[in-house]
């Protein structure tokens, strides 16, 4: 277990270091001088923008510039904001818990709704209720998710009223962050009703961000239980006399999960892409938002840093489920 | 892992001052606004966005002269009254006695504003050797904009309540220039106490002003708390507390209005409007926006180097089709370069009218009777004074093709069409302006002035009449003088026509109906103090 872990995280150095690369080099490619950009009608005269350029180290050569970024990562140091000037990473950790809680939420909403469903749709397929199911996690996969989510605020939140707009807490409750993480948060706190009130906050993001991977679990696990209830030892099992139940749940959805755990690990990074969207229309303080904001600044120190923590989480995530493997299929452990 | 989130939390929440009113505390009033961004810090100082300044100067900071609420009207502030020296050189101004700073978790004043603090708030702009001069980044970008450390040649403190601005030429939109964001006084007390502790950076994080507001807590693109100052110099606020709920996206900013969860919200999505005319909950207030969109003509270049060229072109722009078209109605038609809620306007000039047939004709007598090519630039980014510039350059190509100009539409990204159009490499230009300090040399002078050739003088348009005009008003302080001037040179401006003025774009705010004398601010900020909440 342990050789392969390490096996595992050597693969990721070399990752590491493409991802650092691509996000130094790709963002400079993007046409825009940042102090230019900055400076607008109002222009910046030649002695000032000199200035300016040397104060965020573009006067050396791009390499040069890529050496100290590197060497700052490695010091832990991901730089100052352009626009803020406050450290990255103190502005990743502030937003990162909101965008983890939005996101753990999202997928735990995704599972428990797309697994059962898919369950159900393989059992009883060619049913009217398989047919349903599918039919509208179709819809789920192909709905883009600010229209959806304009959708859902209309049609909760101003017509029903039952959930608020937008946010993570009403603005009434006077929260000091100690976690980060609003439920968490919230339930420290004495102030009553306030936790309900961060869990309402929750379910229309939740809903909008989580659909297309909800869609997606029910659709693969529909597909994998199919494969598995064909197999021979399910006929054995069921001939054995074990109640129907048993055979789906224990025998055959335990074989079935492979696929889905690698679908529900990949559903991670389309969490991340959704992320932006969904915290843009509901107003919530996390990285997706934080780091589109910056692109369109160009505030490259931002965007670096913003990406490279992104990107190393994916990474952990993506390890993470490769150990769920060896757990659900010891085989995997021994194989390159 | 959660030891960092807790520390990085904690570090990244601004705790400030006393208890905050519980939702039960049950007669306090609360406004809510929803803000479309967080702001990039809290010292005026230091930025230049009005998201920024909603959240620092306008609420929390007063500044030595200040525009009168919903007005370019200046008005005393923290100075009670200012004298300007005969030659124009020296600003003396008289500051207000029992200004008290607000008192913080962090800082408690032990005594009231004086000139110390008017010296500690320019010092750290102007003068390079100052403590604080590099803290936060040390730029102070809409200070050198306005071309103050040149104009400044000396700040001298006369004693504990006066303080005299010593300036290097005459300049008369220096007193607008004093009620302008980045000139709100700080307090020098609490920056000499940041400085002994070693945190001088607090002074921009933790901010402390003589405000209608102070802030209570910020969490980045959450939430920023203020409550009202109990000690303002004009009296507290008539609400308790003020909330900005942070709120990018405007269709959900309408939707949290409708829902009541908020009162007030800037920026308006122009498609929401007619929606937001006929809520019966909803008072959707408007007034034109201080900017100008206009198209320039390249002075230098053949053919517009003639006057009837230009005319003509004019002529050739059908205004109301644009006006509908790229505005949608969130536009006046523009007829000077300076907007109606500026002094001086002049609204005796009669715009050039829509005749195309004149056009031809006029551009026939100028020697170019089957028109020429050319090109228009249009500007790759949306901006409040021209929704979109590609529209707006294929409209004015198609009314041109019928005088027989044949324009092709030319774009470059922004900062590269802005260093480009200062040099002059274009033909005619799409362009625009939104006021910095309503002063009409703001618009007259850095945009049509002769100095400003190869900088923001796109057109290269340097007129002797018009530039003597402008100079002369810059260098008298009175005011009905200097409005003569700027009538004149509007006159001048007309009859050149080195620009085709399009639109002001017009500013919507809806408010819901419960709120009571919220006022526009023709500098697009959005200022609490004097607003109420009926109960």
């Amino acid at each position: 277990m342990l050789g392969f872990l390490f096996r595992r995280l050597g693969d990721i150095v070399p990752t590491f270091f493409g991802v650092t690369l691509l996000v130094f080099f790709l963002i400079r490619l993007i046409p825009g001088d940042p102090i230019l950009m900055m400076a607008g009608e109002r222009g910046v005269d030649a002695v000032r923008y000199a200035q300016l350029k040397a104060q965020y180290g573009f006067d050396q050569p791009v390499i040069v510039q890529y050496f100290h970024y590197l060497l700052g990562v490695f010091q832990g140091d991901l730089g100052k904001s352009f626009v803020t000037k406050k450290p990255v990473l103190e502005e990743f950790m502030t937003l990162f818990p909101a965008t983890v809680e939005l996101g753990v939420i999202a997928i735990l909403f995704a599972i428990v709704v797309g697994l059962p469903l898919g369950v159900i749709a393989a059992v009883r397929r060619g049913g009217i209720f398989d047919y349903t199911t599918m039919t509208i996690s179709l819809a789920g996969y192909s709905m883009p998710i600010f229209w959806w989510a304009t959708m859902l605020i209309m049609f909760f939140s101003v017509s029903l009223g039952w959930t608020p707009v937008s946010g993570r807490l009403s603005v009434l409750y006077y929260i000091e962050p100690t976690t980060g993480f609003m439920l968490i948060d919230t339930l420290l706190s004495d102030q009553k009703g306030a936790f309900v009130d961060a869990l309402r906050h929750l379910i229309l993001p939740s809903i909008a961000l989580g659909t297309i991977p909800m869609a997606v679990i029910a659709r693969m696990t529909r597909s994998s239980m199919l494969e598995v209830l064909r197999e021979d030892y399910i006929r054995v099992a069921r001939a054995k006399g074990l109640s129907p139940a048993k055979v789906v749940v224990v025998h055959a959805l335990r074989n079935a999960l492979i696929p889905v755990v690698t679908v529900i690990g990949l559903q991670v990074s389309v969490l991340v892409a959704g992320a932006i969207l969904t915290e843009t229309i509901f107003s919530w303080p996390g990285i997706g938002k934080w780091i589109v904001e910056a692109v369109s600044r160009r505030d490259y120190p931002t965007i670096q840093g913003g990406i490279l923590l992104i990107a190393i989480m994916i990474m952990m995530v993506n390890l993470f489920v490769d150990l769920t493997y060896s757990v659900i299929n010891p085989r995997i452990r021994h194989t390159r | 892992m959660k030891s960092t989130f807790v520390k990085a939390a904690l570090g990244a929440a601004l705790v400030a001052t006393t208890a905050w009113a519980a939702p039960t505390a049950a007669s306090a009033k609360t406004l809510v606004y929803c803000s479309e961004g967080s702001p990039e810090g809290f010292n005026p100082q230091l930025y230049t966005s009005g998201t920024t300044f909603d959240a620092t100067s306008k609420n929390i900071y007063n500044r030595l002269v200040q525009f009168k609420r919903g007005t370019t009207t200046i008005v005393p502030g923290l100075a009670t009254s200012w004298d300007i020296s005969a030659d124009g050189l020296e600003y003396t101004f008289h500051l207000r006695k029992g200004v008290k700073f607000q008192t913080t978790k962090e800082f408690t004043p032990t005594r009231e504003f004086d000139a110390d603090d008017v010296l500690y708030s320019f010092d750290r702009m102007w003068d390079k050797e100052n403590a604080y001069h590099g803290v936060s980044g040390g730029s102070y970008e809409y200070f050198d904009a306005m071309s103050m450390p040149d104009l400044i040649k000396d700040i001298v403190k006369v004693d504990d309540y006066t303080v005299k601005f010593v300036l290097n030429r005459p300049e008369a939109p220096f007193i607008a220039n004093m009620a302008m964001d980045f000139a709100s006084i700080l307090s020098g007390e609490y920056a000499d106490n940041m400085l002994e502790a070693g945190t001088p950076e607090q002074v921009d994080l933790v901010p402390v002003g003589t405000g209608p507001f102070q802030l209570v807590q910020y969490q980045k693109d959450a939430v920023i708390r203020y409550k009202a100052n109990p000690d303002y110099w004009e009296g507290p606020a008539a609400i308790d507390n003020l909330i900005f709920a942070i709120t990018p996206d405007s269709t959900v900013r309408y939707q949290k209005l409708k829902a009541g969860e908020c009162q007030v919200m800037p920026y308006p999505n122009p498609a929401d409007l007619k929606a937001m005319d006929a809520d019966a909950s909803i008072n959707l207030m408007s007034q034109e926006g201080l900017n100008v969109g206009y198209l320039g003509y390249n002075t230098k270049k053949e053919p517009f180097t003639k006057t009837e060229v230009r005319k003509a072109l004019n002529m050739a722009i059908n205004k109301d089709a644009i006006l509908e078209a790229v505005y949608q109605g969130a536009g006046s038609k523009a007829k000077n370069p300076i907007p109606p809620t500026i002094w001086s306007y002049n609204n005796d000039i009669v715009d050039d009218p829509y005749d195309p047939a004149a056009a031809k004709k006029m551009l026939a007598d100028a020697g170019y009777p089957d028109g020429f090519e050319t090109d228009i630039w249009a500007m790759p980014v949306q901006r409040p004074y021209n929704p979109n510039a590609r529209r707006m350059a294929e409209m004015i190509q198609a009314d041109w093709a019928k005088i027989g100009v044949k324009a092709k539409i030319v774009s470059y990204e922004w900062g590269e069409y802005l260093e480009r159009t200062k040099k002059g490499e274009q033909g005619s230009f799409l362009m625009g302006w939104t006021g910095d300090n309503g002063d009409p040399d703001n618009f007259l002078a850095v945009l049509l002035g002769c100095d400003a050739v190869g900088g923001s003088n796109r057109a290269q348009w340097c007129n002797e009449d018009f530039d003597k005009l402008i100079q002369q008003a810059k260098t008298t302080s009175d005011v009905l003088e200097r409005t003569r001037l700027y009538e004149q040179a509007q006159v001048v401006f007309k009859e050149q026509a080195p620009w085709a003025t399009i639109a002001h774009s017009v500013v919507f705010e809806p408010i819901r109906k419960e709120v009571e004398n919220y006022k526009i601010d023709p500098f697009g900020g959005h200022i609490f103090y004097g607003v109420d909440i009926k109960e």
